[in-house]
């Protein structure tokens, strides 16, 4: 029914545009055959009178203007979906990069997804214990929650990636039908393996579904990657009712790509040449995390993304707290003094984290405890800063407690091994160890009554 | 005469054979009947934005005009309920479509199989005015719901339903003015651009209470004002807004999520039937109205939610409401105006932004105030819009063009949120353009004092904010004890005072005799330490642990409901000072 068309006006970078065409759907996908018979898949992102701009999701070197053929498929971007991915590893298009052959299923899903009604969320409440303190007890991740860490170049944002897949344990009264979905964009070959690896050591490899971008595969494909990802954890999570754990990096080449595409489609640039649509685009991905109402299944997302020169303030950590239940931060500092995992407290946070913890959840002191360590390092800085200049020799008796505070709560609290699996139990207890080098006076983020129980 | 498509660019689509159309006006879009706008006409061809996923649309498909502009429906089943950005409830479309938002739903409002009980104020023979009440509908527990003439329909009624149970469509009443015959059912429609007529402006003259003490003692909101608060990510806008549509004492709010997370509204729908107004004691959804745009939903429609909401807000203020409007975020609007501008090829200004940003923000700013309505009535409508900056810079477009048009400012900083200081409102930076207007409520309603105080301990913290520069660079103990004393007030009025935990049933809501006292106490400690001072008394005695720290605790340890407490401590700060002064004079 559809025709196949011959001719191509122009090729730029991932665009290819064509005229005379007729009948064709925005956002409609089309199979490119170059002259050696490769077939590149592309998608329709801008229709105007007779002339169609088509986004390759591959490398359009090789193609020409002659000699190619052009077939609209008459669809939308799907995926085919069953059980069966689990275990498989796909490419950055969703296309088996395994033995496994094709994926059967008579379902399937446009990688775009939906936007999921509001009123059909469940709220997220449940804990999961990473076996990191830092984390377990001052960013509490939540089931159905999206935390990204925000990391910069060199710094172990894998490992402890690859930790909190590991050691993630749901609460109880989950059905612990856990599975992960991983999606490398834009990877060094090197930190594939290593996620691979480590999955594997974990015994998890027939519970992970994996799509991957490598660093040198085409660009426009990036842009695929996570939606294809997110489509796969969306059937998982809500047709099969597993617990999935949505592991993405990384980010920033994504935005990258972006930016590619935009400026080849001559977009107005906003923020440091990223498009201006780069919030609601970013939100098309994030959102798609959460928990809904009657159903069991759920997507807990933690997309890494590592910040160009360590600046928080760039658009893409920028936007990306904007939308995000929270961050967590690694910091150069703790990185370069050798502490595993190097999580800057001061500015992390889980926003979800206070209707999950505390009395019912976790522990009845958890929410005053976690306040009470957040204000005492705020201020462990304001006394460091001092004793940079007037020397910690000469801080009053009650500096000096806050400089000892500062160096016991980086050493025995926030760092661990990257084995170590602390229980929550174990975290918080620690936790009112370390509060012990401060007087009682200074606790004043605490209730008095728990004060009495724990200090 | 139908309109073909003739481009397709994400949102925005152009079409030709649309001379007939007007601007503005809502059109429906291609099979899937998908809602629209027309932005642009020129000769033959017409642009319209897209409210819904434009995927799957077809150059040729259809443009149907519907011979209006973009309007909402105003009547009964508005509160408690929460909608789409164009007015279309997300309840229904969850029966329609389960879980997820499709496109293609078509136009669906108030719900039209509702039995509404009528109580009707008018009779056959009476003149009927513009924006007269000519009925009493019991909407929820809270709120009764004015049914009003439209603006711009007068006339004698010559028909009349007689009180009983009525759907929104039924026609209720029949008015005659000259030759044109007015039907009026229980709601009417409005453009949600247009703003609604009321008879005057009125000065303003009441506070917003909302029993968070850093706003309603330190930089008071006012019923018929604007405020914004801008914050980077993690400064706790979000919380605050939740706050003040909590607690604050307006009749209505209307809460609009705009571009901002799906979970967060998940969270008001959850918390809020669950929550008492303090002052009538029924839940706080009965008061109060959803517009959900999440950041994932299409961004056309982001820019119309703050108009919906902005139009039912004026809608109740003309029954002779306070309403308050809290825009989460402006931000994302703006942010939305620049990805339609930017479809549409627009020659950009700053950052990429329209250079009509500035226009548009004040036309929503200046929709806010206090009025006599076309009843007769005084109402307000409040609005508090927060910012979203980004990278926190206070110099980008949105905040720079918000603070030209707002009034109260409440700047959110990221230190103070680092340090869990909450609400993170920096006392330095931010500023309340209605303290001169106010001050005459304050001495009617709580204390000449008041503001004086305020005034007072505001210039403590300043002097401290110089003090510990000076601290930061030579340490605390070199500072003459008239200035060390200084900081330790001021912890006192950090921790004690500006601080406040949202999470503690005590401590969320403040009344604001509790809020003056506590700032009194705290201002009664100072004076009494600066006199033994004055006795050349050590600081180290002066400063008593234990009346320091009664102080900073008292937000929990004094009941809102009985501030004899607060007399204690003021007697136990006599008797200790009374005794170290007497002491040392001996």
């Amino acid at each position: 029914m559809k025709k196949e068309y011959l001719k191509i006006d122009k090729v730029i970078g991932p665009l290819v545009e064509m005229s005379n065409v007729k009948g064709v759907a925005y956002g409609e996908v089309v199979d490119i055959k170059n002259k050696d018979g490769e077939v590149k898949k592309g998608k329709v992102i801008r229709l105007d009178k007779d002339k169609v701009t088509i986004q390759v999701f591959e490398n359009t070197s090789g193609l020409s203007t002659e000699n190619s053929s052009i077939r609209f498929k008459d669809e939308a971007f799907e995926l085919p979906l069953s059980k069966d991915i689990l275990g498989r590893v796909f490419d950055g298009l969703g296309r088996p990069a395994d033995m496994g052959g094709d994926v059967y299923s008579r379902n399937k899903y446009n990688i775009n997804g939906r936007p999921i009604n509001p009123v059909a969320r469940k709220y997220p409440r449940d804990f999961i214990q990473t076996g990191i303190s830092s984390i377990d007890a001052l960013m509490t991740l939540i089931r159905g929650q999206k935390l990204p860490i925000f990391s910069g170049n060199g710094m172990p944002h894998n490992e402890l990636a690859a930790q909190i897949v590991r050691q993630a344990k749901l609460g109880e009264g989950s059905n612990e039908d856990f599975a992960i979905v991983f999606a490398a964009i834009g990877v060094k070959h090197d930190d594939a393996d290593f996620f691979r690896r480590s999955f594997i050591e974990a015994n998890a490899m027939d519970r992970v579904v994996m799509f991957i971008n490598y660093a040198d595969d085409p660009v426009a494909e990036r842009i695929n990657t996570p939606r294809c990802a997110l489509t796969a954890a969306e059937y998982l999570a809500f047709e099969e009712g597993m617990q999935i754990l949505v592991v993405m990096s990384d980010i920033t080449s994504y935005c990258e790509a972006l930016r590619e595409v935009s400026s080849a489609r001559e977009e107005v640039p906003s923020r440091k040449g990223y498009p201006g649509y780069l919030y609601s685009d970013l939100s098309s991905l994030y959102e798609r995390a959460g928990m809904l109402k009657d159903n069991p299944g759920s997507i807990t997302y933690l997309p890494i993304l590592t910040m160009p020169n360590d600046d928080i303030t760039h658009p893409i950590p920028d936007l990306t707290g904007f939308i995000t239940e929270g961050q967590i931060v690694l910091g150069r500092e703790l990185f370069q003094n050798n502490f595993y995992p190097p999580v800057n407290i001061l500015p992390s946070l889980s926003r979800l984290m206070k209707d999950g913890i505390g009395e019912g959840y976790t522990r009845k002191d958890h929410p005053d405890l976690a306040n009470q360590l957040f204000a005492s390092y705020s201020k462990v800085q304001e006394v460091r800063a001092l004793s940079q200049i007037i020397g910690e020799d000469d801080l009053t008796e009650i500096d000096k407690k806050y400089m000892e505070f500062g160096r016991q709560f980086e050493e025995r609290f926030v760092s661990q091994g990257f084995e170590e699996n602390r229980t929550m139990e174990e975290t918080l207890n620690l936790g009112w160890d370390i509060l012990r080098t401060l007087p009682v006076s200074e606790l004043n983020r605490l209730n008095p009554a728990l004060v009495d129980e724990y200090y | 005469m139908n309109g073909r498509i003739t481009m397709i660019n994400g949102p925005v689509l152009r079409g030709s054979g649309m001379s007939a159309f007007k601007m503005r006006e809502m059109v429906m879009v291609g099979e899937k009947r998908l809602i629209g706008e027309v932005i642009i006409l020129d000769g033959d061809t017409g642009t319209v934005q897209v409210y819904e996923e434009t995927e799957g649309l077809k150059l040729g498909e259809e443009i149907i005009p519907t011979g209006k502009p973009l309007s909402v429906k105003l009547g009964p089943g508005m509160i408690g309920n929460i909608f789409d950005g164009i007015q279309r409830p997300l309840l229904k479309i969850d029966q329609i479509s389960k879980d997820f938002i499709p496109e293609g739903i078509g136009l669906i409002s108030l719900d039209e199989e509702k039995l509404w009980e009528v109580e009707m104020r008018v009779e056959k023979g009476d003149y009927l005015k513009s924006g007269q009440i000519f009925g009493l509908v019991r909407e929820s527990g809270l709120i009764e719901h004015r049914l009003l003439v439209p603006p711009g329909v007068e006339g004698m009624v010559t028909q009349a339903k007689r009180d009983g149970k009525y759907k929104i469509e039924e026609i209720l009443l029949e008015l005659k003015n000259n030759e044109h015959v007015h039907k009026l059912k229980m709601y009417h429609e409005w453009p949600v651009r247009n703003p609604r007529p009321v008879r005057e402006r009125k000065e303003i003259e009441k506070l917003l209470v909302t029993g968070q003490r850093v706003l309603d003692m330190f930089f008071p909101l006012a019923k018929g004002g604007t405020c914004a608060i801008p914050g980077g990510f993690g400064t706790g806008k979000t919380m605050t807004q939740h706050q003040l549509a909590k607690w604050s004492d307006a009749d209505i709010i209307i809460y609009i999520g705009c571009g901002e997370r799906g979970n967060e509204m998940t969270e008001v729908l959850e918390d809020f039937p669950k929550l008492i107004d303090p002052k009538s004691n029924r839940p706080l959804m009965e008061r109060t109205v959803l517009i959900a745009n999440t950041s994932n939903m299409p961004v056309a429609a982001r820019e119309a939610s703050i108009y919906t909401g902005i139009t039912m807000a004026e809608y109740y203020r003309d029954m002779g409401y306070d309403v308050a409007i809290m825009a989460d975020s402006t931000s994302r609007w703006a942010e939305a105006l620049r990805e339609i501008s930017g479809r549409l090829e627009e020659m950009p200004a700053e950052e990429g932004y329209p250079a009509y940003l500035s226009s548009r923000i004040a036309e929503f700013y200046e929709r806010a105030g206090y009025v006599e309505t076309l009843c007769e009535k005084d109402g307000s409508v409040t609005i508090i819009g927060a910012v979203s900056p980004a990278g926190g810079d206070f110099s980008e477009p949105v905040t720079e063009n918000t603070k030209r048009y707002v009034n109260v400012f409440l700047a959110l900083d990221k230190e103070l949120a680092y340090a869990r200081h909450y609400p993170a409102i920096n006392w330095l930076d931010s500023y309340s353009g209605y303290l001169k207007v106010l001050e005459s409520w304050y001495e009617d309603n709580l204390s000449e004092e008041a503001i004086p105080l305020r005034n007072k301990m505001l210039e403590l913290l300043y002097r401290e904010n110089k003090l510990l520069e000076i601290v930061m660079l030579v340490g605390e103990d070199v500072l003459p004890d008239d200035q060390r004393i200084i900081l330790e007030i001021s912890k006192i009025i950090k921790a004690g005072f500006l601080q406040q935990n949202a999470f503690n049933k005590e401590d969320t809501f403040v009344p604001l005799e509790k809020q003056y006292r506590m700032l009194k106490i705290i201002d009664y400690l100072y004076e009494k330490c600066k006199s033994s001072l004055a006795l050349s008394i050590p600081i180290s005695q002066i400063k008593n642990r234990e009346i320091f720290d009664e102080l900073i605790k008292m937000k929990y340890t004094v009941s809102n409901k009985d501030l004899s407490k607060i007399d204690e401590i003021t007697s136990m700060i006599d008797v200790y000072y009374d005794e170290l002064n007497k002491k040392y004079l001996e």
